[in-house]
């Protein structure tokens, strides 16, 4: 576990994970949350379409493909649609859960993600980032739990900021010719900036 | 036609702002977060620029005689806000920095100690050591100056192996 000094914000906590799983060389990352809602039993399926099919760059479980599992509340639900539509028709291709934060990547994802990773709620600008840069995405349906423990993050006022600034990410990043400053020189000290910190992003080689 | 022509100039500086701030976070000089706040006081002040008499009503209703007034008073509430605001999210920058700094102060000195040098005087060299070595190091004591109360739970589910 990689624990940070002090509060990241979810953005920065699993982009420390991507920057390990880049210094360390590991060719798959996998992102899971802490509070018990995704189940490990898919990783093996979603290694499958990564790895052995190779039809994706990152695979998602998706809640919204078959049956989620658990009694996603309404305004999740409804905000999860409003992303889906407009990351679906910007991505180009059907994007049923875009809030999803059970991700598994390749090499590749790690090295963008490692390089430029979105701040306060990452999930679907972070789908958008892959799409800028040609990387392929696929969604398997998975069901999730209801989370274990601990409150969400995303209470009532919070979940208008959240709107709210998504949708200013995704508007201005249309505007922009390339999104992430992937050319940029490659220092050292960038790449060893993994400082100790607390991820909920685990990984592994394999 | 003097009030439409300080409307047209209200409609136009609102705008502009509106494109500065976009144009900033397009450029990535500046985050989502604070770019809302800033677009939310245009709005508002395109709010008022447009409806004219919404000025007379809040004039009217905190009791200020001449609309104008009105308006450096809202504007003078609204600044002192934004600026107590940044004032609250520097502190918290400068005391993570100082957070930060002390870790790594912390962790230079152990590195040091690990590679048998004496504590003091075996360079002073900063840890510019790479991420192998703070990979060592953090399985050792984890003194965080600060434990992040993070609403997810470290945890490191693995991956199976294939």
């Amino acid at each position: 576990v990689l624990r940070h000094p002090f509060n990241l914000g979810i953005g920065g906590a699993v982009q420390s994970g991507y920057k390990y799983a880049l210094a360390h060389d590991y060719d798959v990352a996998v992102q899971v949350d802490g509070d018990g809602q995704h189940k490990p039993e898919y990783l093996e399926t979603m290694l499958d379409e990564l790895h052995t099919r190779g039809v994706a760059d990152m695979v998602t479980g998706s809640r919204f493909l078959e049956d989620p599992g658990y009694k996603v509340p309404l305004g999740r639900r409804l905000g999860n649609m409003i992303f889906g539509a407009v990351t679906s028709a910007i991505v180009r291709q059907r994007i049923t859960d875009p809030t999803s934060g059970m991700r598994m990547t390749n090499r590749r994802g790690i090295e963008l993600f490692a390089r430029d990773y979105p701040h306060d709620y990452p999930e679907v600008e972070a789908i958008l980032m892959l799409h800028a840069h040609r990387l392929r995405l696929h969604e398997v349906p998975v069901r999730m739990n209801a989370r274990g423990f601990g409150r969400s993050s995303i209470d009532y006022p919070r979940s208008a900021f959240y709107m709210a600034k998504v949708l200013l990410a995704i508007f201005v990043g249309l505007f922009r010719r390339r999104p992430t400053p992937l050319d940029a020189p490659r220092s050292e000290a960038e790449e060893s900036a993994v400082a100790p910190g607390a991820a909920s992003a685990g990984a592994k080689g394999s | 036609m003097d009030g439409l022509d300080i409307q047209i100039v209200a409609l136009i500086v609102a705008a502009a702002a509106f494109l500065v701030v976009l144009e900033l976070v397009r450029r990535r000089r500046l985050v989502e977060r604070y770019a809302l706040l800033l677009l939310l006081a245009g709005a508002g002040l395109l709010v008022l620029a447009v409806w004219r008499d919404l000025l007379e009503i809040i004039a009217d209703g905190i009791g200020v005689e001449d609309p104008v007034n009105a308006i450096f008073i809202l504007a003078f509430a609204v600044v002192a806000g934004l600026l107590l605001h940044f004032s609250v999210a520097n502190s918290r920058l400068s005391d993570e920095t100082k957070i930060l700094a002390q870790e790594v102060a912390r962790l230079d000195r152990e590195l040091r100690t690990l590679r048998g040098g004496t504590a003091d005087g075996n360079g002073a060299q900063p840890a510019d050591e790479g991420a192998e070595t703070l990979a060592e190091l953090r399985e050792g004591p984890a003194a965080s100056a600060r434990e992040a109360a993070s609403e997810r739970p470290p945890s490191s589910p693995e991956a199976p192996t294939e």
